[in-house]
């Protein structure tokens, strides 16, 4: 797994690269941390990723908590479908907005 | 972070790399710690234990760990293992003891055994997907995150007496390919027939055992068809406090718990409660030629009643008999219940043949069987339901008189007998309809009408449209030629056994449905009813489809277009029922007028008004009850004159006359084509002749006074 942060303006986008499962999970983690350290306003690109197992979508949870604690916002894009029914069927989709590309995402996020 | 953790969390042994130290004795089960895992596990007669941990899905362990001796506290094993991945972990163990069956041992350290408390099971994690039948270890433990966000939900506690209960089997619900959802069979597609169940009006669904099982279990080949028997319904648990991972689209994902509470979470949302049928009596084990997956290797005299011989009881009809009054496997039960109660939210428990959860170690009935007590005391299921199958396959029959202690409600058995015989025909039946439409105050006059679940049918036996379609069973696709399953089924083909063209036959077996259903919905008590009997499922009259994963299980939704008049019916009389708070009384009537309303709160009447007839020949009855006194005169209803006419031809049933002002209105008449057979609450006609109303043969007529 690869995990690159960019920074637009106040709105930080961690793109992935690879699956995360148990394993990966702990790097998916602590760069979401990085991230959250950095602003409350955060895009999560999964375009690039094939299969999350409940380990990763519990890092995604905890992100939304922690960005909902400072009245931030948090983005999902690119989310396969597997992985979407996946969320949807285990509840975790109710949390997140899912947008299809990163610009749709920072047009979202720069909305008030 | 070390630095955050207690400094009793530091391990203090270590082998090959792993590192563990001395654990918590309860609870049992695996539970997370920090930095790591905290096992827990009982056994009295065990005199090593070993813990087995794996990779998810591979054959060999990476580790065991024998339980050092100073980690026993008395006949339980503890220890936390630290640095483990949680989510990738299957772990069991070893239990060394002796093997001496005759003394009720049967201890074997070559087989790695379940934990009783494991919270997810491993192994069957897609319905029917062919096992390894070489694993070392085919039912391994989990642990499970217990971090889903329930929001602001709880259970409802709906007042029993409002509930409408529909038995659902987890995978025949939409495995058809006519229920059209995404992932068939699975909790997940439940979830997309939300919709529908709240559309029939029902508010609890009570469903088939979900707790892990094995769909392999006695696989054989059909005798009929050469396709695979398989257990279908899953009354064996392998283990009580694990959902079965096969109905989870996501259970090859391990994600079946978050799926089951998602679904139960949006239930909730919509007034709908999860009730779960439990089977308490016996295990997957079987008898002394079954299988070793938990228990009986870890501590075979504590968890099954055994004869002096070292062979199992059995009055469950499968092979064993779970020791629940043993003090350890009562508090396991109680801790199963606690948790789902806690944890999953669920709202209440049926407990299939639980008049076994009263016989002693020995298999004899005890007066005050403190499970049930125990259960009916807990705190923690305080306000769920707790019903009973309140009968054994050992012959206990304890219809009206299980041990209640003002909790239990059961199964009535003869609600359904009576009701059937009185449908068909039968003679001498009047004076038990007037006691069944009241909930049973002769078997519950203490317990008050809530105490009775009433149904016409239920998964075991026919379907409410085979009941009038068959006069016998027919089950020789199970592979028992056709020995299996009740042969008291009180039912009548009409004329033809099974499926005809005949107008005249199917119009009347419509009839009877609506009768059928009619009844049940305004007999005080609590109505149940099988899923799809709402739309006229057929299982082609077989009465015990416990074996197949087909059509004879599998709902078919298109039956909703072809039966369009049953479920049309079905939605209104439920919607009638949910309407009328004079039907849904949590108390016995007392046959007088305790509100000053010039009526009793019910009365009976026969072809005469105030007259029932309770001679042997006579097929009619009528009951009429007062809205003032609905709720105990708490609320204002209408109200409700019922007749119920079992004779071949039609008769006159004279009214009884309402106080100045009011008339009655007709909310159904089953002898009528539908469109006219109910009408929706609120558009109820008004009689043009108010003195006496003419009731078809074989036929309900409902009237609403107002």
């Amino acid at each position: 797994m690869k995990v690159t942060i960019k920074d637009f303006d106040d709105i930080a986008v961690v793109e992935v690269e690879g699956n995360i499962d148990s394993k990966t999970a702990p790097e998916f983690e602590r760069n979401t941390k990085v991230a959250t350290d950095k602003s409350s306003i955060i895009a999560i690109d999964l375009t690039a990723v094939e299969f999350m197992s409940s380990a990763g979508l519990r890092v995604l949870l905890m992100l939304y908590r922690n960005v909902k604690a400072k009245n931030g916002k948090v983005v999902l894009v690119g989310v396969s479908e597997e992985i979407q029914d996946v969320m949807s069927m285990t509840g975790f989709i109710n949390f997140f907005k899912i947008v299809e590309k990163q610009d749709e995402a920072l047009s979202f996020l720069k909305q008030d | 972070m070390a630095t955050d953790i207690r400094i009793d969390y530091y391990p203090t042994h270590e082998q090959e790399g792993i590192k563990f130290r001395r654990g918590h004795v309860l609870p049992f089960g695996a539970t997370m710690v920090p930095n790591g895992i905290n096992f827990s596990i009982y056994s009295s007669e065990a005199i090593d234990c070993t813990l087995v941990l794996f990779e998810r899905g591979e054959s060999a362990p990476f580790a065991e760990i024998r339980f050092p001796e100073e980690f026993r506290t008395g006949n339980v094993y503890s220890m936390i293992v630290f640095d483990l991945d949680y989510e990738r972990l299957e772990y069991g163990y070893r239990m060394d003891g002796p093997f001496n069956p005759e003394k009720g041992h049967r201890f074997d350290k070559n087989i790695i055994l379940s934990d009783p408390y494991a919270k997810a099971i491993g192994g069957r994690d897609t319905w029917l997907a062919k096992p390894n039948w070489d694993d070392i270890y085919p039912y391994r433990s989990r642990l499970v995150f217990e971090d889903f966000d329930w929001e602001n939900d709880h259970p409802l506690e709906t007042p029993i007496e409002d509930l409408v209960i529909y038995e659902m089997h987890v995978r025949g619900f939409t495995q058809h390919p006519s229920s059209e959802v995404k992932n068939p069979g699975t909790f997940a597609a439940i979830r997309s027939k939300i919709a529908y169940l709240k559309e029939l009006g029902i508010n609890c669904v009570e469903l088939m055992p979900i707790y892990e099982f094995d769909e392999w279990e006695n696989s054989k080949e059909n005798p009929v068809t050469g396709g695979l028997i398989v257990n279908f319904w899953g009354y064996s648990t392998v283990n009580f406090f694990s959902p079965k991972a096969g109905y989870a689209a996501t259970g090859k994902f391990g994600m079946q718990v978050d799926e089951l509470k998602t679904l139960i979470k949006e239930l909730h949302k919509n007034g709908i409660e999860v009730m779960l049928d439990v089977v308490f009596n016996h295990t997957a084990e079987g008898d002394h030629r079954g299988h070793t997956i938990s228990f009986r290797g870890i501590d075979n005299k504590t968890y099954y009643m055994l004869t002096p011989e070292g062979y199992y009881f059995n009055f469950s009809g499968t092979g064993n008999t779970l020791n629940c009054n043993n003090p350890v496997v009562r508090n396991m039960v109680l801790d199963c219940l606690r948790y789902w109660a806690a944890d999953y939210h669920i709202d209440g428990f049926r407990f299939d043949l639980a008049a076994i959860l009263g016989r002693d170690q020995n298999g004899a009935p005890l007066s005050n069987p403190p499970l049930l007590e125990s259960l009916a005391h807990d705190p923690i299921l305080a306000k769920c339901k707790l019903v009973a199958e309140a009968w054994d396959a050992g012959g206990l029959y304890q219809v009206g008189s299980f041990p209640a202690y003002g909790r239990w409600a059961e199964w009535n058995g003869k609600y359904r007998d009576g009701i059937r015989k009185f449908l068909k025909g039968d003679d001498g039946l009047v004076g038990k309809m007037a006691q069944l439409v009241q909930g049973s105050p002769d078997l519950y006059y203490y317990r008050g009408p809530t105490a009775s679940i009433n149904f016409i049918a239920c998964h075991d036996g026919f379907t409410l449209y085979d009941l009038f379609a068959y006069n016998e069973k027919h089950n020789i696709a199970n592979g028992e030629n056709n020995n299996d399953g009740g042969n008291d089924n009180d039912s009548w083909n009409h004329g033809v056994e099974g499926e005809t063209e005949d107008v005249g036959i199917n119009q009347l077996r419509h009839r009877q449905i609506k009768n059928a259903l009619s009844i049940l919905m305004v007999s005080q008590g609590v109505p149940m009813i099988l899923s799809g009997d709402e739309m006229g499922v057929t299982k082609f009259g077989n009465n015990n489809t416990y074996c197949h994963d087909n059509e004879l299980n599998w709902t078919d939704w298109g039956l909703l277009k072809k039966n369009a008049d049953i479920y049309n019916f079905a939605r209104h009389i439920l919607r009638f029922r949910r309407a009328h708070p004079v039907l849904r009384s949590a108390t016995h009537f007392q046959h007088r007028d305790y509100v000053g309303s010039g009526f009793p709160d019910i009365s009976f009447h026969g072809t005469q008004a105030w007259k029932p007839d309770y001679s042997d020949s006579s097929k009619c009855l009528a009951f009429m009850l007062d809205g003032a006194h609905a709720k105990n005169g708490s609320i204002k209803d209408d109200m409700i004159y019922v007749a119920m006419n079992t004779y071949w031809d039609a008769l006159y049933y004279e009214l009884p006359v309402l106080s100045a002002g009011r008339n009655w209105y007709l909310a159904v008449n089953t002898s009528m084509p539908s469109g006219e057979d109910i009408f929706e609450i609120g558009k109820e006609p008004i009689l043009s002749e108010q003195g006496r109303f003419l009731v078809g043969g074989r036929s309900t007529v409902i009237l609403v006074g107002k």
